[in-house]
């Protein structure tokens, strides 16, 4: 369904005032997900799922470079072309015709001899099968030229240089008062270096995509976060017009940042596609999605942190160190919520970028603040210990209500850090942990709490979203928005459903498709609010629609019940739809609110450990996390976030890191049996509890982020937990036995 | 994956028949042999599905249990005479992989499963053992998972089963039948160390099935357990494994041990050194940990497991003492 006519959005550009959202009659309710039958019943077709209409599909399997720099010297792919059922073998010298140069919206495949990352593709094999396309794929034999390649991280270092700014916002450096003379004068020090390794998104599904070509016009059958951006990859790699691509991708098995970007599987289903007059589907296989797709950094941080002997913080130094391949401007902002989180007189933050050899990095859940809290919290574990002072209380004195690098002509849109910072605290016993690490024994388990703030920034993109009722009384909305696994289906059902006065099951959401208005798509905890609020906007829209066509007065008429009533008349829906239906469009523009607030989610997290004695094998017992988020449009699936994400932070604190192998260029434990993340024995009682909160100033549903909060910080709590029950203090992630049990005493 | 045959073997001597053909493979649940087919790390021109074979439990009137060589690993940890009689088997069982892959996995197939060194997996690496000769990439590579005793310069992979590491603990014996006949092995000599060899993981003769073992009556495994240490919770192969069973006499002196060690060696590791030097010694920490030291006094780590001995040393410590409390000491899996 089309949008006939051109989309206006509104501006945002003052606080939300009051509007159907807050009743809250299905709003904030933890209602089911409306995806969910079809997802455990296995009707939601995932993209490598989709069955192509006239059963021709061919099957194309990736053969990818097992060096990290160099050049093709020679590859032999006439075995692979007379292999049965083999229909096209694709290398750099029979590719067409791409767009280029290589940037973040431009992909070209086999551009050249040139290898440049070890899991950069070097053939596609199409075939009738995936058998024969395997099994011919590994016939292609390739020998390269191959040059050394730089693949440590501290050892470039040296090497560092600065990258460009992300965005105006987002400087790559930033010096408020004098941090060199604060930090000199301050009573109580911390001087701390913190690594963090690569790590993987790992989620479920692997990149897959079907290819179909219909006369010049492609539609690709993928799964991607953020459909407008893949579209766009799509037309300028393959020479094309924007409107002669269309992206679906309804279902989407996790992405974590990682399916922010197109990949092979795309850029080379459709061109063996079009080349062959067939469809064409792609799957990563689990090694390749390591090789091919992106990563989160390495980082080396350093902190420091001067504070008065009453815990005061006068000075705040954080300079961080990431990876990325050369020309590359992504770089791991692990500094930047420190800008934001605690309050101080002389500041400095640093970012640094260490060119790599590696596969590309870039976005993974939370970036930025998900390694930069590891480092940032655990110094201030540090801190208070010096202190002699209770950890929640150094956070407490420390916060603030304002940018403190802006002072307080930037005040924050709303912050309840304190609150969850005390309610955390008060509801998961912290009063009984022992200021003094390693006294708690149990049999050989030594049992430790730990804590760390939280923040995750805020933002809002432009979206749209077109929504029509029927005569039935079933109201379709549509937008090209994504559903990572988050609840995107659920939350839009409930802000439609609020806004019209109509039960779930009247709400039908259409979402994953390009030809649906251009949507935020998901990523940066910014896609319920983008999207929500295109929906809230739409639903706007049509309220006024119907309200007309009833000959009510917009402002003063109610939704309830599948009727409009205004002065005790009430008309139904349906009725005033109609066999033609009704159809209304909104969108959001974002201005310029987030310049004048500081905008971010921010939480507690409490974690307790045990460390075996005996082995140093850490094994969480419980956690919880207290959060504000605004508010809360799903109490199950805003829960499932921020458990989702404490999980992360259990992961990062005890076992990812997926290694690169310095020869190669490759990360060796490229599988899931190897890259450890953790399994359900891994998570205990996980707790999450949300603050009451509404925050008009960030938009319209007066909803923040909570897709990436919860990781923000969980680590750190963990990694405090570790010190607070052992004694041994590790600055190095993840905090795997070995170097537990170097810290640990001989056994008793 | 390469096209190959596939064929169900009714009786032994059938399998035996078919398996003996140039580029067959006995094949059980799959769960290794299929994985590894799919990387082309193996490719065998025929499947010979020997999961139709004996696959009984029981124990016979001499004190012996059998297990069939096609018995689910499911099955075998929970039989009752298993869990009461060897608990370290049940328990090495129930340690490994997921409840799935242990409803597929088979006996004989837990046996001759390979290596998980990532390079033998990884096409693109060196490795002896999937291409004799063409080098080592673990030994300067990353080798976290890999052997501290035993190993050689050809090769530093691990075994990765957790049931083998009990039953070599066990003392059981291997039943074979190949072309030439019937044949038994001690338990302790089905797996080599790697030598120049690293390609043969057994002293399996080309076409041989292993069709059961057999545990032998012995009673003091009824004080036996099994503790694996790694890096999370489930689903993840051992850093350091121990099986034990002790026997302590009436006054306090080690009558009779057993022990074994997982993750640390090509094959599952008979800590013979540590059984002799405390039969007849107080069963006391110290004894213990004189004995784990002196186990692993050639203990040789590389760049990035050098945590292994240590913590070999103290799981073994760990485990001993748990034996000697009573109730026995329940330790994590």
């Amino acid at each position: 369904m089309q949008s006939q006519t051109p989309i206006r959005p509104s501006l945002f550009d003052s606080p939300a005032g009051p509007n159907p959202l807050d009743q809250e009659h299905l709003l904030g309710r933890g209602i089911a997900r409306v995806d969910g039958p079809l997802k455990v019943s296995g009707r939601a077709p995932y993209a490598y799922e989709v069955h192509d209409p006239s059963n021709t599909a061919l099957v194309g399997v990736l053969v990818l470079s097992t060096v990290a720099q160099g050049s093709i010297r020679t590859l032999d792919a006439v075995a692979a072309e007379h292999a049965p059922g083999v229909r096209l073998v694709l290398t750099h010298r029979n590719m067409q015709r791409q767009g280029g140069p290589a940037s973040e919206h431009c992909k070209p495949q086999m551009a050249d001899a040139t290898v440049r990352q070890n899991g950069q593709v070097v053939a596609l094999v199409v075939a009738d099968s995936f058998e024969q396309a395997n099994a011919a794929a590994a016939m292609v034999a390739v020998a390269y030229d191959v040059k050394p390649a730089l693949t440590d991280l501290a050892a470039g270092v040296p090497q560092a240089t600065v990258p460009p700014p992300r965005s105006p916002s987002q400087p790559v450096d930033t010096n408020v008062g004098d941090f060199a003379q604060g930090f000199a004068a301050a009573a109580v020090k911390i001087d701390a270096t913190y690594t963090t390794p690569h790590q993987a998104h790992a989620m479920m599904e692997p990149h897959a995509s079907m290819a179909v070509w219909d006369g010049d016009h492609l539609t690709l059958h993928t799964s991607h976060q953020m459909l407008s951006t893949c579209a766009q990859t799509l037309a300028s790699t393959l020479l094309l017009r924007p409107d002669q691509v269309r992206v679906l991708s309804p279902y989407i098995g996790g992405g974590f940042g990682s399916k922010l970007v197109t990949y092979a599987d795309a850029i080379l289903s459709a061109t063996a596609a079009r080349q062959l007059g067939r469809p064409v589907k792609i799957a990563l296989t689990r090694p390749q999605v390591f090789g091919q797709t992106t990563h989160r950094t390495a980082t080396i941080q350093r902190v420091r942190l001067g504070a008065d002997a009453d815990g005061t913080l006068r000075a705040i130094g954080h300079e961080s160190w990431s990876g990325n391949q050369q020309g590359q401007t992504f770089y791991e902002t692990a500094a930047n919520q420190t800008r934001l989180l605690y309050a101080a007189h002389d500041r400095m933050t640093a970012h640094r970028q260490v060119r790599l050899d590696l596969p590309l990095a870039s976005s993974m859940r939370a970036p930025g603040e998900a390694v930069g809290l590891l480092a940032l919290e655990c110094a201030m574990d540090e801190l208070a210990e010096r202190l002699r002072m209770d950890p929640v209380a150094l956070r407490v004195r420390n916060d603030t209500q304002y940018d403190p690098e802006k002072g307080p002509s930037r005040p924050f849109s709303s912050r309840r850090l304190t609150e969850c910072l005390h309610e955390g605290a008060a509801r998961f016993g912290w009063e009984k942990r022992s200021p003094v690490p390693g006294q708690r024994r149990e049999g050989q388990w030594l049992v430790g709490m730990g804590m760390a703030s939280a923040i995750r920034n805020v933002a809002l993109k432009p979206s749209n979203a077109e929504a029509t009722l029927d005569g039935r009384g079933i109201l379709t909305v549509g937008t090209a928005m994504t559903d990572i696994g988050t609840g995107t289906y659920t939350i839009l059902t409930q802000i439609a459903g609020e806004m019209l006065g109509l039960p779930p099951e009247r709400v039908v959401m259409q979402l994953g498709d390009t030809d649906l208005p251009e949507a935020s798509g998901s990523g940066g905890s910014f896609g319920a609010a983008s999207s929500g609020s295109a929906v809230y906007y739409a639903c706007a829209q049509l309220r006024i629609a119907l309200a007309r066509r009833a000959g009510f007065d917009p402002a003063r008429s109610r939704f309830e019940n599948g009727q409009i009533i205004q002065d005790g008349r009430a008309v139904s829906l349906a009725s005033l739809a109609g066999a033609q239906g009704i159809a209304a469009t909104g969108g959001i523009k974002p201005g310029d609110l987030l310049k004048k607030y500081a905008q971010a989610s921010f939480g507690a997290h409490f974690a307790e450990v045990g460390v075996d004695a005996d082995t140093g094998e850490v094994r969480v017992r419980r956690m919880l996390g207290v959060f504000g988020i605004g508010r809360v449009l799903n109490a199950s699936t805003a829960r499932s976030q921020a458990i989702g994400g404490m999980i992360f932070g259990i992961g990062a604190a005890l076992m990812e890191d997926v290694v690169p192998d310095r020869r190669h260029g490759d990360f060796v434990n490229h599988d899931l049996a190897e890259y450890h993340v953790p399994v359900h024995a891994d998570v205990p009682a996980v707790e999450a509890y949300f603050v009451e909160e509404v925050d008009p100033i960030a938009n319209p549903l007066k909803a923040k982020g909570v897709g990436e909060l919860g990781i923000c910080g969980a680590g750190a709590a963990v990694a405090n937990a570790i010190y607070n029950a052992s004694g041994v203090r590790i600055r190095d992630y993840p905090m795997t036995l070995d170097k537990v049990l170097a810290g640990l005493p001989d056994q008793a | 994956m390469t096209p190959f045959d596939y064929a169900r073997a009714g009786d032994t001597a059938a399998a035996v028949r078919m398996g003996s053909v140039a580029g067959a493979r006995y094949l059980g649940g799959g769960t290794n042999l299929v994985d590894l087919m799919r990387e082309n790390i193996e490719q065998p021109a025929s499947l010979v599905d020997v999961t139709g074979l004996g696959s009984a439990i029981e124990e016979r009137a001499d004190g012996t249990v059998w297990i069939g060589a096609a018995a689910r690993n499911t099955a075998i940890a929970g039989h009752a005479a298993i869990r009461r009689r060897y608990p370290a088997l049940s328990r090495a069982i129930l340690a490994g992989a997921s409840g799935q892959i242990r409803n597929m996995a088979t006996l004989g197939g837990n046996l001759l499963q390979r290596t998980r060194c990532t390079y033998f997996y990884d096409d693109a690496a060196r490795c002896n053992k999937r291409e004799p000769g063409s080098g080592c990439d673990a030994i300067d590579g990353f080798n976290r998972i890999h052997a501290i005793l035993g190993a050689s310069v050809a090769c530093v992979a691990t075994h990765p089963s957790d049931m083998c590491v009990a039953l070599a603990a066990l003392d059981a014996v291997v039943h074979l039948e190949g072309s030439a006949g019937a044949r038994t092995l001690p338990f302790d000599a089905l797996h080599r160390l790697p030598g120049g060899r690293p390609d043969r993981d057994t002293e399996l003769q080309p076409g041989e099935l292993v069709t059961g073992i057999e545990l032998p009556s012995l009673a003091f495994a009824a004080r036996s357990t099994y503790r694996k240490v790694r890096d999370r919770s489930s689903y993840a192969f051992a850093l350091v494994s121990v099986a034990a069973a002790l026997d302590v006499g009436g006054d306090g002196t080690v009558r009779d041990v057993r022990i074994a060690l997982g993750g640390v060696a090509h094959k599952p590791w008979r800590a013979h050194i540590a059984e002799q030097s405390l039969r007849g010694q107080p069963a006391t920490e110290a004894s213990f940990r004189a004995a784990a030291a002196a186990e692993l006094a050639d203990a040789a780590p590389l760049t990035h497991n050098a945590f292994k001995p240590e913590l070999a040393r103290r799981t073994i410590v760990a485990v001993l003492s748990g034996l000697t409390e009573t109730p026995m000491k329940e330790m994590a899996p």
